[in-house]
């Protein structure tokens, strides 16, 4: 603080803008954590474009290598696994849709519930809420074993359903939208009685479009989570051909038979190609985000 | 276009708590009602319940030769502008004023004759593709209005429209809403805690206190004769000089009044029934202790020393007045301006009081 006793309140020009050792220090730790998390990213990234055998012998590598391109050919488009029936297109699909069905399924389950319970009055409204709320506490894990128990009974292993539908209630999601929604005005509601729309009309046409900027952001999350699931898939599919990302990087690195090398260029740039999507969806989301928080206006 | 009869209505939330009790008015055809009171009288409760957006607890409200308790809101051919105008805010505004339109089922070329129409009368036809956050406070408060219109309602129901407008924007929309009243020659209900809004729009006034109707009359009826010293107080500003007859300067004035009514316990003079002269003039000496000089007139806070507890006196004088902060003077009372109020506060009806005498001009300054 420093500079803040010394400075007078009339400008003067100086001829060397002053040091101010606080940004500094500021920017020196937020530069330093942003390394640290980058890091390994970056290690993944440079030792994906090196062919196994060095990898294996040298560890990881911090400078590029020739075999990007092979690496990344291989871990899209070939064929791999035990059966030889699964490339990384095939899994990058399979990802997509248990993100995208898992992200959608939780938004529209979720704006559902937090509209009944917002917008109507149940005799045990509040209760039926306090209940969804608690399981937030609940991690997957905890009911991962009765989910599979269900999903088998009903035949649903190795099938997209059968993947995602387990995973679609959503606490965390009723918990964001029920907040939001009351934060509406309640004029808006009384307004669009006298205007005569119903329950339907009203959740579609008022308030599904005032949610915008939280569905956007409650799908960030959602997409990002989903994608990243392992548990769940692992147990779920034993088809390798619904195996996700995820699911398939592991894949690659056990397939360690005899003297083979497992394939850790392969296995790298796979991993990488994993993480793609996610990042995109919240870079791309997050300007949209953004400005929908901005021009908000209730 | 019909009468709205609101038939003993009361209004008793679910703790007990009474809102509205009793309420009974009678609004008639094309007439333009401002209900009026401090704020948690129930006046916007009462709205609602013509709205439709409260439940009647007990009696009738009726709209037209219809009993509309139990009909929805949508369907009481009603339209309700809101404090904060509860606008749509991702819809246009043509959109915002279609909506409502669009869910009755009616004709797209019925919808946009009838918003064009609209919102010509009210000069939105440049921001017709505008949303919302892009107009001003007052732009906004007319799409609230273009919306109700468009419905073609037979009442048009004012939730405290004016209020979040600064107050020149107040004093324009306020005339042209009385230009509005005029042209659609519509029921309106309006609701509001300022009295000057209520005085410069009502036919009539319903004045609300604790949930009770205290007065119904035009704006000059409640203004000279008050029902209550609860409305005398409210309607008028400044307000109503009341001193009670206990106190030394009550007994005072009421001599300068003249004739007493026998169970009087109050009296009430406007500021212009008390007269301003000379100081060693005949009447009660005081001196102003502080002058609001508002151009046209100023407003005299007089204090009265020989008063006793209560001393305080405003009065209106013309605005070329040369009395200013610390002058003495005397004042006298304008008989035919007083009004008496008993031990309830009801006002007794006096003969004088009924008849205001015109005003002498010009006022006696000095």
């Amino acid at each position: 603080m420093t500079d803040m006793t010394t400075a007078s309140p009339i400008a003067v020009p100086t001829a060397r803008p002053r040091i101010r050792w606080n940004r500094v220090g500021d920017h020196a730790i937020l530069i330093a954590g942003a390394l640290f998390m980058l890091l390994p990213v970056l290690l993944t990234l440079t030792t994906s474009t090196f062919d196994n055998i060095t990898i294996h012998r040298g560890g990881l590598q911090f400078a590029f290598g020739p075999d990007g391109f092979e690496n990344y050919q291989k871990a899209m488009f070939e064929k791999g696994g035990f059966t030889k029936t699964v490339d990384g297109m095939r899994m990058m699909m399979n990802s997509l849709i248990l993100g995208l069905g898992f992200a959608v399924g939780k938004i529209v389950i979720s704006m559902m519930a937090a509209y009944a319970i917002v917008y109507f009055r149940f005799r045990f409204g509040t209760i039926a809420f306090w209940i969804i709320f608690t399981t937030l506490l609940l991690p997957l894990e905890v009911r991962i074993l009765p989910s599979y128990e269900v999903v088998q009974n009903l035949g649903l292993l190795n099938t997209y359903t059968g993947l995602i539908v387990p995973l679609i209630a959503s606490a965390t999601g009723t918990f964001y939208f029920r907040q939001f929604f009351k934060s509406v005005p309640e004029e808006l509601l009384e307004a669009a009685r006298i205007d005569g729309a119903g329950p339907v009309n009203f959740f579609i046409n008022i308030l599904v479009p005032l949610s915008q900027t939280m569905i956007a952001a409650i799908f960030i999350i959602m997409f990002v989570y989903g994608w990243n699931q392992y548990l769940w898939p692992t147990l779920m599919t034993t088809d390798e051909s619904m195996f996700t990302l995820v699911r398939g990087i592991k894949q690659i690195m056990q397939v360690w038979i005899g003297a083979n090398i497992p394939d850790y260029g392969v296995a790298m740039a796979l991993a990488i190609i994993a993480m793609t999507p996610p990042v995109l969806i919240v870079i791309l989301f997050q300007s949209w985000f953004v400005k929908g928080l901005v021009e908000s206006d209730k | 276009m019909a009468q709205v009869n609101i038939q003993s209505v009361n209004k008793v939330y679910a703790n007990g708590f009474a809102a509205v009790k009793d309420v009974e008015v009678q609004i008639r055809d094309g007439e333009f009602v401002v209900l009026v009171g401090p704020s948690g009288c129930g006046k916007s409760t009462l709205l609602r319940m013509i709205a439709g957006l409260e439940d009647i607890s007990s009696g009738e409200v009726a709209i037209g030769d219809r009993v509309v308790n139990d009909i929805d809101p949508a369907k009481r051919d009603i339209a309700m502008v809101f404090q904060n105008y509860a606008l749509y805010p991702h819809m246009t505004v043509f959109d915002n004023m279609a909506y409502g339109l669009k869910n009755k089922g009616m004709k797209k070329g019925e919808i946009h004759t009838r918003i064009t129409e609209a919102a010509r009368m009210l000069q939105l036809d440049d921001h017709l593709t505008r949303k919302p956050r892009q107009l001003s406070g007052g732009q906004r408060q007319r799409v609230a209005m273009g919306r109700a219109i468009v419905r073609e309602p037979k009442v048009f129901l004012f939730d405290e429209p004016l209020s979040n407008l600064d107050a020149k924007l107040r004093a324009h929309m306020r005339s042209e809403l009385k230009e509005l009243h005029r042209r659609l020659n519509a029921t309106f209900v309006f609701v509001t805690h300022d009295q000057v809004e209520a005085m410069s729009l009502a036919d009539r006034i319903v004045i609300l206190n604790a949930g009770r109707i205290e007065q119904v009359g035009t704006p000059m009826e409640l203004y000279h004769q008050p029902a209550s010293l609860f409305v005398a107080e409210f309607i008028g500003s400044p307000a109503m000089n009341t001193v009670p007859l206990g106190t030394r300067l009550g007994g005072m004035l009421a001599n300068t009044a003249g004739t007493l009514p026998a169970p009087a316990m109050t009296i009430g003079l406007r500021p212009e029934a008390i007269l301003a002269g000379p100081a060693g003039g005949p009447g009660i000496k005081g001196h102003v202790a502080m002058a609001e000089a508002l151009g046209a007139e100023t407003v005299l806070h007089i204090e009265v020393p020989q008063g006793g507890t209560d001393t305080r006196l405003t009065t209106r004088v013309s605005g070329e007045t040369r009395f200013t902060e610390g002058d003495e003077l005397a004042i006298t009372v304008d008989p035919s301006r007083v009004c008496w109020f008993d031990h309830e506060g009801r006002r007794i009806a006096t003969e004088p009081a009924t008849q205001p005498a015109p005003r002498k001009e010009p006022l006696p300054a000095e």
